[in-house]
């Protein structure tokens, strides 16, 4: 994914995070967001990482990480533990849908995810056009996808009315990085949102 | 075996008049440490680490010595220059604790009392007083506060205990392997290695000094029984399997599975050398252990004193002490907002994985120490 669109990605969660708080990052990688906020906002993070790889380039980074796997949930984090709960460009990836939501609700209190719009106009015109789509936020083949769930804008809202979430802020994004204002399930490529009950 | 990263080394012993205020009550007028270091301790004596040991380890942490080049220190391949506890750059400290059997005063040790070994009359000592022991050793060494306190198991507990004991003189924690208090299956493993010891003629209620005999059974079976939990059942499968002794099938009770020679063998070994009444002290240690203990057993509350940042590793084939243990001491400190940062190592050694030269997990060690600042 390009450096551009990563960082207005980021952008729009640091602006979000208030000097002070508590911010979870689940699938935290290198901790690179969490470096930001913690230096930018002054925030006191935390993330979890699966990876081994990744555990190390984020306690090279200094960051708080906590290596284990969110299929498994968030059992031992207690309830309301944090302010935020990050889960990036990552949902998609995860089996137990429902279930990481109302864990990343349960520890924080807000949950804030981010994730690929598979109905982009662009992704749409691939299948019409009988390809799968790759694209910049949707980086990968069929047969080496990590993404397990495709899912719209549409699909998530509806997801989260099922489940009792309330949308508080909704930021849709082009594959350029450029915010979306209209048609956001048509226009938008990566959709970042924050929920809370 | 490695060759040893710091090369020929010799062992100090401390002498502290001070009397000892133990935690079962007792007091210990005088005491002896003796002690190993490597590397130099810088001007602002800001680079120390203080390598705390295990059940059956001591101050001879690394390297070898004068009398004997093949005698490695049993952490060896972590300590010296280019290894994660950097010699180059780190000041590191090995101590044989209190009740020890490699030179610190242990039940072997005279009694001033009665001028004969201390026996059965040698206190329990716990992870708290060897702590409190440490501090001693610390002041005599001119350290305020290490850099980092690092242990695997019993070890990783002296650590934790650290920065409880004294949260401003211990800037990192290194939780190896450890956990926040053993499980009843532990203490069980624990109490038959004691009876093994207890209940062997030659231990003579723990004075056996004086009639010039050993334990030398209840020691050995002791040390078999701690090896098994100690490997994994996956690294004994394919190590030994069922593999049988050339000769074997003879239907009697000799040695005939190559597991029975291994197992055999350690507890020989360690029967040799080690003092029966210092694994009965260590295992006792290991079993009191418990710092929620005093805060409703609400780990949460226990830890807040600490003011260190904390390293926390598990592997994923210890069953003896399991990453749900360490990942119960990372929670606590999440919970309070503490610095914490644990990897889940893959191993297929068992609890002994955190004595291995596993490129992962020393990376985790190196990179993480790499950014103490001194």
């Amino acid at each position: 994914m390009s450096q551009a669109l990563e960082r207005v990605d980021f952008d729009l969660i640091a602006s979000w995070v208030q000097p002070g708080e508590r911010v979870l990052d689940l699938g935290c990688g290198d901790g690179s967001l969490l470096k930001r906020l913690i230096e930018e906002r002054g925030a006191k993070g935390y993330g979890v990482e699966l990876e081994g790889a990744e555990v190390l380039a984020a306690i090279a980074n200094g960051i708080n990480v906590i290596q284990g796997n969110l299929e498994q949930g968030l059992a031992g984090f207690d309830d309301g533990t944090f302010n935020h709960v990050v889960l990036s460009r990552t949902l998609q990836t995860v089996r137990h849908t429902e279930r990481i939501l109302g864990e990343m609700l349960r520890v924080g209190r807000e949950a804030v995810v981010s994730f690929p719009n598979f109905a982009y106009w662009q992704n749409r015109l691939a299948v019409m056009g009988g390809r799968m789509p790759v694209s910049e936020d949707l980086p990968y083949e069929w047969f080496n996808t990590p993404n397990l769930r495709f899912f719209t804008l549409l699909d998530f809202e509806a997801l989260c009315a099922r489940m009792g979430l309330v949308i508080r802020e909704r930021q849709v994004l082009d594959e350029a990085g450029r915010l979306v204002l209209e048609e956001p399930n048509f226009l938008g490529s990566l959709a970042v949102y924050r929920l809370g009950h | 075996m490695t060759k040893a990263g710091v090369g020929i080394v010799a062992a100090q012993r401390a002498h502290f008049s001070q009397p000892l205020a133990l935690k079962g009550g007792s007091v210990l007028p005088a005491f002896d440490l003796v002690y190993e270091t490597y590397g130099a301790l810088n001007a602002a004596k800001s680079n120390a680490i203080l390598v705390c040991h295990a059940l059956s380890g001591n101050h001879h942490v690394a390297g070898c010595t004068a009398d004997n080049l093949a005698n490695i220190g049993w952490w060896d391949n972590i300590v010296g220059p280019g290894r994660p506890l950097d010699t180059d750059r780190f000041f590191v400290v090995g101590v044989n604790n209190l009740g020890g059997c490699h030179g610190s005063t242990g039940p072997a040790s005279p009694n001033p009392a009665t001028d004969k070994p201390w026996g059965a009359d040698f206190p329990v000592v716990t992870v708290e007083d060897w702590v409190a022991a440490q501090a001693r050793l610390a002041d005599h060494l001119g350290i305020d506060a290490w850099a980092a306190v690092m242990g695997g198991s019993l070890g990783g507990m002296q650590a934790l205990q650290w920065t409880l004991s004294f949260p401003d003189r211990i800037r990192h924690a290194l939780v190896i392997a450890a956990a926040p208090k053993l499980s009843a299956e532990n203490i069980a493993f624990n109490d038959v290695a004691r009876q093994a010891i207890l209940t062997d003629p030659d231990f003579h209620g723990g004075h056996f000094y004086e009639h010039g005999v050993r334990p030398l059974r209840g020691l050995r079976l002791a040390r078999m029984l701690g090896h098994i939990t100690y490997l994994s059942d996956d690294q004994m499968a394919e190590k030994f399997g069922r593999r049988l002794r050339a000769g074997a099938g003879s239907y009697g009770f000799d040695v005939e599975f190559e597991i029975e020679s291994y197992l055999r063998y350690q507890g020989d070994k360690f029967a040799g050398v080690f003092d029966a009444n210092t694994y009965l002290r260590m295992t006792k240690a290991l079993d009191y252990f418990d710092p929620a203990r005093d805060f409703d057993d609400d780990l949460v509350r226990a830890l807040a004193r600490a003011r260190a940042k904390f390293l926390i590793i598990a592997f994923t084939t210890d069953w003896r002490f399991s990453p749900a243990r360490s990942r119960e001491i990372v929670h606590a400190l999440v919970h309070n907002g503490q610095a914490v940062a644990y990897a889940e190592i893959d191993s297929a050694f068992g609890h002994d994985s955190f004595l291995m030269d596993e490129p992962h997990y020393h990376a985790v060690v190196d990179t993480y120490l790499q950014r103490i600042k001194l």
